[in-house]
């Protein structure tokens, strides 16, 4: 491990980066605030902030670049954000090579999607617009206005999460991403199954947040700080079992966030959302703050091989059954959301390989970023033509109607599966090559699933562009679900112009982020990449293993697939592992059963406890207390003479009592 | 002549007030009982201040002659105003504590 860079002071363009999240979040305010007055032009500063950002970030990048690389760690402390007792947290920004390249990435990928949505999200356009004036809003011109509200305030929130040198300011970030994710899969409020997937992802990233919280609250009892470099200094003060118990609550928040397994079943109903929504945050930026997590804890995880080899399965898991359940569904955009599940497998794989692997998380993140932002995209411009459906068995033939989206399209799909010297081929292969550089079982367990898990990448991805964009056109002859006929058009080019920018993304990121160096880049934040060594299988060997697998999968998708007709309606019944596939591999079933049912039992139980046991006693009491004093008050009939009969009993009775003792 | 007898007349004489404070509903009446029960118990004090030789019980009966004599002007008032306000001296008519 080498030591960690010194810290200096951000000066320059730096010294301001709390604009960068500064904008977004006072645009987001305004548009909130601002009302219908906002509805012409709330669009124009959306993409606006989002864009000054990124001019922003670029300029801070720029002069990082300019400095040797020891000298591009800095901080920037704003002002002392909690101080209480032992408990002194700044606001403080970290500014380094790791959070400058999330920056770009989030501001970059984020104004092209931005500017996408002016298109997507118009009003009066067909396909979501018209949809959202038929029974959303009464002006979709609001509706947009609040969609670009809240995606700045995404943008604003995970750049926060980024940024910030502790890890209070992370979980502040964490959050307001959280919130901005669950108000836009909820966008369409007036679909109740949006609002459910909205509820549904939010639960389930509690659980997350609880064990990222529980690792913040673990690391300030044992270290009394939170500050990121304190943290790294000093955490080999700490026994191992602790911090084998930080790693994991962390691991646990970054299967939250991230659509990890066992948390992985929220990502895609978040699909729910607009699809730009989609492409941003549950593609290209928030889905990846796990793998930013990780790898930005890295000292921590450095220490801990046992939790390196639990990261890693966890991805190894989540990689091949996000592959396996996106080969059997018909929805082109849950097809890419577990495609999206599957690459994060990757990612945390990669991070779980320790000194060997950050940077190629990192590296995938990226490519990723730029490739499946870029599908989403193009998947939102085909049901933008397709009055918003999102069943593949209705469309097909779609390449010669939308040129432009089937370009891009098909140079984001070769680039995922892929396909020699696009992005995904140089960032994947990376992550494969280290997984098979493991020792022992590791290196053959992470790498043949990984290899196993490209080859079903590239079946269904091939299955996808095969039924969407080539083969009989099916939609001919049907109605879409609105009861209108399917007339496909390409779209507007405010639409097709990021679709453009982001296929050449995916054609050239991954040959110039690797011919630039960004593992040197990066080695000031994640330490320098170790080469693994030839562990299971000689490198020069896995490129060709990997390439074979996926053309293995592409073939055996054209036979499958593209040699047949597509039947319209859904072939039932199947064998047992497309069944099984189609339900998620059982994991929504295994949830409710598990975990929700006996939830809603316990809760029923604790109902009648507090109805019955706990309000019964209180209001038993009074109820005793109550109508023991109506039958006394019968007692008080206001009559003197009965008065005077109680009291001569009375007197009696003590005469009586006063005789028996004296005289017994 | 035995002590014993006096008592005996005390005892009827408060009995024969007591039965009178229960049944009877005249407000004039009822207290001409109590004075009467406040009398049988002066005489069965003086009894007992003659049978025991002291005269405790002889200065205890003058102090519940007072008593009801302050008692009687007080009641009788009381009487006079419920008389007036209801045009009834029947205790059973005076069952409220406002009227």
């Amino acid at each position: 491990m080498t030591a960690p860079p010194e810290v200096l002071p951000a000066t320059g363009a730096a010294s301001v980066a709390w604009l960068l999240f500064a904008i977004p979040a006072v645009s987001a305010l305004v548009l909130f605030l601002a009302g219908k007055r906002a509805n012409a032009w709330g669009h124009v500063l959306g993409v606006g902030s989002v864009l000054a950002s990124f001019l922003l970030g670029v300029v801070i990048f720029v002069q990082a670049l300019g400095v040797a690389p020891d000298q591009r760690t800095t901080e920037l402390s704003l002002y002392s954000w909690i101080s209480s007792g032992t408990l002194n947290v700044d606001f403080g920004l970290r500014i380094d090579p790791l959070s400058l390249t999330f920056v770009l990435l989030i501001t970059g990928v984020g104004s092209l999607i931005h500017i996408y949505s002016v298109g997507y999200m118009a009003p009066h356009a067909s396909g979501h617009g018209a949809d959202a004036d038929a029974h959303a809003e009464p002006s979709s011109d609001s509706s947009r206005r609040r969609f670009f509200a809240q995606l700045n305030l995404f943008v604003a929130a995970m750049l926060v999460l980024v940024l910030g040198n502790n890890f209070v300011l992370l979980y502040l970030g964490w959050e307001g991403v959280g919130l901005a994710s669950y108000l836009l899969i909820g966008f369409y409020q007036d679909r109740p199954s949006a609002a459910t997937a909205a509820k549904k992802a939010f639960l389930m990233n509690r659980v997350g947040d609880v064990g990222l919280a529980l690792a913040i609250f673990l690391i300030w009892l044992n270290l009394g700080t939170l500050q990121y470099t304190e943290v790294f200094a000093r955490i080999g003060e700490l026994s191992g079992g602790t911090i084998l118990a930080i790693t994991l609550l962390l691991l646990l928040g970054a299967c939250g966030k991230s659509g990890q397994f066992p948390l992985q079943s929220w990502l895609p109903d978040a699909m729910e959302g607009p699809t730009p929504v989609s492409a941003l945050i549950h593609a290209a930026t928030m889905v990846t703050a796990g793998v930013y997590l990780i790898a930005r804890t890295n000292p921590i995880y450095d220490l801990t091989p046992t939790g390196r080899v639990v990261v890693a399965l966890i991805g190894v898991v989540t990689l091949l059954i996000g592959a396996i359940i996106g080969c059997a569904y018909d929805d082109i955009k849950k097809v890419l959301a577990y495609s999206t599940v599957s690459q994060i497998g990757y990612m945390i794989l990669a991070v779980g390989l320790g000194p060997a692997g950050y940077a190629l998380g990192i590296f995938h993140l990226l490519t990723h970023g730029f490739f499946k932002a870029g599908l989403f995209l193009g998947a939102g411009s085909v049901m933008h033509a397709m009055n918003d459906d999102v069943n593949m068995r209705n469309f097909g033939g779609l390449g010669r109607k939308m040129p432009i989206t089937f370009v891009t399209f098909g140079l984001g799909y070769l680039a995922l599966i892929g396909f020699p010297f696009l992005s995904g081929y140089f960032s994947k292969d990376a992550i494969i090559e280290a997984a098979f550089g493991q020792e022992g079982w590791q290196g053959w367990v992470y790498g043949i699933t990984a290899t196993l898990a490209a080859g079903l990448t590239a079946f269904y991805m091939t299955r996808l562009m095969i039924m969407t964009f080539f083969g009989e056109e099916r939609w001919r002859n049907l109605k879409a679900p609105d009861g209108e006929d399917y007339h496909p058009h390409e779209s507007s080019p405010v639409m097709t112009g990021p679709m453009i920018v982001l296929a050449i993304g995916s054609v050239f990121a991954g040959f110039v982020l690797s011919a630039v160096g960004l593992n040197q880049w990066l080695a000031p934040s994640l330490g320098e990449l170790q080469e693994s060594p030839d562990g299971a299988l000689p490198h020069a060997l896995v490129p060709w293993l990997v390439l074979a697998c996926s053309a293995l999968g592409v073939l055996v998708a054209y036979l499958v697939v593209g040699r047949r007709p597509t039947p319209v309606q859904r072939p039932e019944p199947v064998s047992f592992p497309v069944q099984a596939a189609r339900r998620d591999l059982y994991a929504n079933a295994f949830n409710e059963t598990v975990i929700e049912r006996p939830g809603i039992w316990l809760t029923r139980a604790l109902v009648f406890l507090d109805n019955r046991g706990v309000d019964g006693l209180v209001n038993g009491l009074a109820a005793g207390l109550g109508g023991g004093s109506a039958r006394l008050r019968r007692l008080q009939t206001g009559f003197v003479r009965s008065y005077a009969l109680s009291m001569l009993g009375g007197s009696v009775f003590v005469v009586a009592a006063l005789l028996a003792v004296r005289f017994a | 002549m035995s002590p014993t007898n006096y008592l005996l007349l005390s005892a009827l004489l408060f009995t024969v007030g007591a039965i009178g404070v229960l049944v009877r509903r005249n407000a004039i009446v009822v207290f001409m009982c109590i004075e009467l029960m406040l009398n049988a118990v002066n005489l069965s004090l003086v009894t007992f201040a003659r049978m025991n030789g002291q005269l405790d019980g002889q200065v205890m009966a003058f102090f519940v002659m007072v008593v009801a004599a302050a008692e009687v002007v007080v009641g009788l008032a009381i009487i006079m105003s419920i008389f007036r306000t209801r045009r009834s001296s029947s205790v059973d008519d005076a069952n409220l504590l406002k009227y």
